[in-house]
């Protein structure tokens, strides 16, 4: 077992007046090699769910174990499950501070207190990792294209080699091909590594076609925590807090309406496609 | 944790103060002041502190949270309370080694202290009462007849606005940056005074990129609303003054009149 999350709850600005309930009693558990889709509306309290996760926002009450240790205990070291839980942040560009790419993405291992040799291998390594162009490696950060900073960003955390990685809507802002660089890099990262990665959106296409498990959060409540088929059979609840489902769900249950037997569990295009042939030849086959 | 900085921010309730004019609120500000430093007597201290509290109940603002705004002074206040005790000349109370504490360093240390914590209390709640908005347009409108002397006022009161705006934006943003290099390790509360200056420049950088953006955009956003400075320039929500403001002029007059009272007679 990897993350236990359990039933924890937080309140902002406590004892100011205004206080807002961001989490109720979020419970779940994040298994090794998961590739987890953490969706909701803006406020829904995504952000702060997985800022609990590396720490860095402490629970108003509730339990996290990371490999079975309580991370609010007294001696955990919290910055070592920073390394171990890697979390990028929305817009992680925004980050960047270094003369060049290569020292900024050695932050992250020079923090960890390794030598100098390891820290510049986990940046090559990192670097190459998110596919950026070696030419590039000694530039300023700043003269790079949006998507290409972003990937600079992300490989910042990767540097520290961590088991879980945390991207908080890691598309948004950027423009189609920038948005398949980013993803398509996430996909090869984790069939090269094995690392564990949640992906936070409200991009349900991108969400669908990726990952293994959804999460849907609302009002600070875990609403579904289900494989993406199952949650999307629920693609009426999610219209109601403000979500979809994939367009090729509505497709499909339309026609599943219409009279046509395909299957409205399909996630990806490619799959709707397969569905409605199949469904095709079996009524010429009939007749 | 930068969260914790109430000066001069809004605290959003209703209530008599809240609707009360912008430049009437300035005004009251200002004789608040003058009240605070017109003499030394306990009677008028009572007087002060009655209008002080009368102001807080109307204001609807919880006093707790006043009172938590103080905070960031306290060590101010501290040093001055000190100062006035140990180096005052007078009548000696106490002898605490080379230090000689005089009643009438006494006295004046606590009349500091209390005129202190008045003096940010009162200005305080002038701002948890007005939204910067509110408080600019006061003073623009309040400040106007410098204009004769080619004041830019408008210009100025822009500025200010644009300025207190960023404020809540920043701490926000130097909170999220904070958090972002702490999730890549850094460490912010270790090592003597040179290293933690040291690991502010991963903060200080991208914060700095992150305000010349915002700037730049801000610029774009308003000349494409085809703004040029206060030329021809209509409000929405022109400031009217009501029934209340004139009531509310009326009475800090009786109140400073009264005050005065006091010091002549008392």
């Amino acid at each position: 077992m990897s993350i236990i999350v359990d039933k924890i709850n937080y309140i902002y600005e406590i004892g100011t007046g205004f206080e807002r309930q961001a989490l109720k009693d979020v419970s779940c558990v994040i298994e090794k090699n998961e590739f987890i889709g953490l969706i909701g509306h803006t406020g829904s309290g995504k952000s702060t769910f997985i800022q609990h996760l590396n720490g860095l926002i402490r629970a108003t009450s509730g339990n996290i174990f990371y490999e079975g240790q309580d991370i609010y205990d007294k001696d955990y070291d919290m910055r070592k499950l920073r390394s171990k839980v890697g979390l990028v942040f929305q817009y992680p560009e925004h980050q960047l501070f270094e003369t060049d790419i290569f020292k900024d993405v050695c932050f992250g291992p020079k923090n960890l207190g390794l030598s100098k040799m390891d820290t510049e291998l986990r940046a090559f390594e990192a670097l190459r990792l998110v596919g950026l162009d070696e030419n590039l490696y000694y530039q300023s950060p700043f003269d790079l294209s949006g998507g290409q900073k972003r990937r600079v960003a992300i490989a910042g955390v990767l540097a520290m080699k961590p088991d879980v990685l945390i991207l908080d809507e890691p598309t948004a802002g950027l423009d189609p091909k920038g948005r398949e660089e980013i993803l398509g890099c996430v996909q090869h990262l984790r069939e090269e590594t094995g690392i564990t990665v949640i992906l936070v959106s409200h991009s349900m296409e991108d969400v669908a076609r990726y990952v293994n498990r959804i999460m849907v959060m609302n009002d600070g409540i875990l609403m579904y925590d289900d494989t993406p088929a199952n949650v999307f059979a629920h693609y009426k609840e999610l219209e109601q807090i403000g979500l979809a489902a994939p367009n090729v769900t509505y497709i499909m249950n339309d026609m599943k309406k219409a009279g046509w037997n395909v299957d409205t569990s399909v996630l990806t295009v490619e799959q709707a496609r397969d569905s409605i042939l199949s469904c095709i030849d079996q009524n010429v086959y009939r007749k | 944790m930068l969260r914790d900085i109430t000066i001069g921010q809004y605290y959003q309730t209703e209530s008599v103060i809240h609707r009360l004019d912008p430049r009437v609120k300035l005004m009251g500000t200002l004789v608040f002041i003058i009240s605070l430093f017109l003499g030394r007597s306990v009677w008028l201290y009572l007087g002060v502190t009655a209008f002080l509290a009368v102001i807080i109940k109307l204001s609807n603002v919880p006093l707790k949270f006043i009172v938590k705004g103080l905070k960031s002074v306290m060590i101010l206040v501290i040093f001055s309370a000190i100062f006035n005790l140990f180096l005052t000349d007078g009548q000696p109370l106490v002898h605490i080694w080379k230090l000689t504490i005089t009643k009438e360093g006494t006295i004046l240390a606590i009349f500091m202290v209390i005129r202190l914590l008045y003096l940010i209390m009162g200005s305080s709640l002038m701002t948890l009462t007005t939204t910067p908005n509110h408080l600019t347009d006061g003073l623009e409108k309040g400040l106007g007849f410098l204009k004769v002397f080619k004041v830019p006022v408008h210009e100025i009161a822009m500025m200010m606005s644009i300025a207190l705006r960023f404020i809540p934006i920043l701490i926000e943003e130097t909170d999220k940056i904070m958090k972002a290099q702490m999730a890549r390790g850094a460490n912010f509360e270790k090592g003597n005074l040179i290293q933690r200056a040291k690991a502010m420049i991963p903060v200080l950088v991208p914060l700095f990129i992150s305000a010349f953006r915002r700037a730049n955009e801000l610029a774009m956003a308003m000349e494409a609303r085809c703004y040029h400075g206060s030329e021809g320039r209509t409000k929405m929500k022109p400031l009217k003054y009501t029934k209340t403001d004139y009531i509310a002029y009326l009475l800090l007059a009786l109140y400073l009149v009264i005050l005065i009272v006091i010091r002549i007679f008392l």
